[in-house]
């Protein structure tokens, strides 16, 4: 139960800061917003690994090589399309 | 030992991911904070391969080369007009990985009787929102790619029947939590991909910037729950932020559009198209050659895009003749509707794709008391955004929507394809004030005859 209580501390004092940091970003620069902390939700890549490397029957094996894909394609996209977007902001 | 420093990585992962969201707050710094990002994640990635538990790399190495190549090659490829639909499918990604996460966790604990009710509601919440958003995104997706129609699919009692589905989910979250097996989280999955889709199909295009960050909110809220569900802190944290990112945009889309989540959810808008007031009145059509010659006598202009500007990629267009008006020493500014677009900032990528400087790109509210002293309004490919029946007309659909208030320019252009009505189908009374000019015709082949006779001024 303390372990639960420990997590929902954590998860309350990130509601605050995500919406603490957030509402500085300027409208312009949405999009790359959305793209990269979409990278950065590609976190449950870490749950994947374990799962891929632990897991012995076929089913979960399975599951988990799924979920490291998608998980990879989240963070490596993400990353790269969001500097993509990045480099071409510029000012006058 | 080897856990203190897995955990203690974690530890600096979760700071450099909360740095990076803090430096997007500015574009000078926002480059720096997407990398220190991609290192967090790099560093979170590679610590967890030390755990005792992996015993095996061969799966972990077919993943990573699968989706890293994937998602490399659709980072680099994907066109600028096309960022919309690429956002939707990486939102759709998270969420599938957080399902399927938590569904390797049911098959190896649920057996066992490893289950505490906490664990099981955070694993079935962490299986149904990663469900739902990502056939949600595919949808979105779908529609943003007009591989699916982007008008809203509305079938006969559909909010019923996304109501009941949603109904099932809860009532299966609960039941797995008093009877735990294997086969009723199958069932949530399944019921879960169909909520996603039913939710999502009624959504129009104009609403897509909604449902967008939306989507984008539910897949941090998915990682956040499977951080709950492996007792893992930087996913919790991660996800959390992210989840808020997404709730934050949400609201600012909700209110740039003058309607609630809920609305956009479950009352389908446009589509219908009403005819009324349209009989009898004609419009004031123009040439490029005027068009250009309003804009060389013009000290101040100020530019509207919209959606139609990404349709007919106009973007590179419209800083040529941005050049070319700067040179002859007018003052050109860009207007920028929140919600023009597919997406929460779809204008501003576009224009800062075609190399457009971001200084000249003006917010709603800092740019609607100038438009009085405003020569020329150039909308390009824009609609329901500078409907003035937003703010005048009860009975319209658009009503109390915030609008750029382009009719209060000395002149207004618009570059439209046809008289077709925007998305929302409501008819523009902008078209129809004596100031305003309509040129007709592909938004970009216009911009260009535009600066062609410009320049020959």
């Amino acid at each position: 139960m303390t372990e639960l209580l420990f997590a929902l501390f954590v998860f309350m004092l990130s509601i605050f800061l995500g919406f603490e940091l957030i509402s500085k970003v300027p409208p312009t620069l949405h999009t790359p917003l959305m793209s990269g902390s979409n990278a950065i939700s590609g976190i449950t890549l870490i749950g994947s690994l374990i799962a891929a490397g632990s897991e012995e029957n076929p089913l979960s094996v399975s599951l988990a090589v799924a979920a490291v894909a998608l998980a990879t394609i989240n963070v490596v996209g993400g990353f790269l399309v969001t500097d993509r977007m990045l480099k071409m902001f510029r000012r006058q | 030992m080897r856990d203190t420093l897995i955990q203690a990585t974690y530890l600096v992962a979760s700071a450099l991911f909360i740095i990076a969201i803090k430096l997007l707050n500015s574009p000078r710094t926002a480059r720096l904070g997407n990398g220190l990002g991609a290192l967090g994640m790099l560093m979170g990635a590679i610590a967890t391969l030390f755990y005792q538990e992996i015993v095996r790399y061969e799966w972990i190495l077919l993943g990573v080369v699968l989706g890293g190549a994937l998602g490399a090659w659709m980072a680099l490829r994907v066109r600028m007009t096309a960022m919309p639909q690429m956002v939707a499918l990486l939102n759709g990604f998270g969420g599938g990985a957080s399902t399927l996460v938590g569904l390797v966790e049911v098959l190896r604990r649920v057996p066992q009787g490893e289950d505490s009710p906490v664990w099981l509601l955070t694993v079935g919440l962490s299986i149904l929102i990663g469900a739902a958003t990502l056939s949600g995104s595919l949808i979105a997706a779908g529609k943003l790619h007009e591989v699916i129609t982007g008008r809203p699919i509305v079938f006969p009692g559909h909010h019923y029947q996304t109501g009941l589905w949603l109904v099932a989910s809860l009532i299966l979250l609960v039941w797995t939590i008093i009877a735990p097996a294997q086969g009723l989280f199958g069932l949530l999955t399944a019921i879960a991909t169909i909520l996603g889709v039913w939710m999502v199909l009624p959504v129009g295009g104009a609403d897509m910037p909604v449902i967008v960050s939306f989507l984008n909110s539910l897949s941090g809220l998915a990682a956040a729950a499977t951080g709950f569900v492996l007792q893992n802190y930087l996913l919790i944290i991660a996800g959390t932020l992210v989840g808020a990112s997404g709730f934050i945009l949400t609201t600012i889309m909700s209110k740039a559009m003058n309607r609630s989540l809920w609305s956009v959810l479950f009352e389908a808008v446009g589509g219908q198209v009403s005819t009324a007031s349209a009989e009898g009145r004609t419009v004031r059509q123009t040439s490029a050659e005027d068009v250009a010659l309003m804009l060389s006598y013009a000290r101040s202009v100020v530019i509207v895009p919209g959606y139609g500007m990404a349709v007919s990629q106009a973007q590179h267009a419209v800083k040529k003749l941005l050049d070319a008006l700067q040179k002859k020493g007018v003052d050109v500014r860009f207007a920028i509707h929140p919600v023009a677009g597919r997406m929460p900032g779809h204008m501003n990528v576009l224009l800062a794709e075609a190399d457009v400087p971001y200084d000249l790109l003006w917010e709603m509210e800092r740019i609607n008391p100038d438009f009085p002293q405003v020569d020329v309004a150039l909308v390009i490919g824009a609609n329901d955004v500078v409907n003035p029946a937003a703010k005048t007309d009860r009975s319209s659909p658009l009503y109390g929507m915030p609008i750029l208030e382009v009719e209060k320019a000395r002149t207004v252009v618009v570059l439209k394809r046809s008289m077709n009505p925007g998305f929302a189908g409501v008819e523009n009374e902008l078209f129809y004030k004596p100031n305003t000019y309509m040129l007709f015709g592909d938004a970009k082949k216009s911009l260009e005859a535009i600066t062609q006779a410009l320049m020959e001024i």
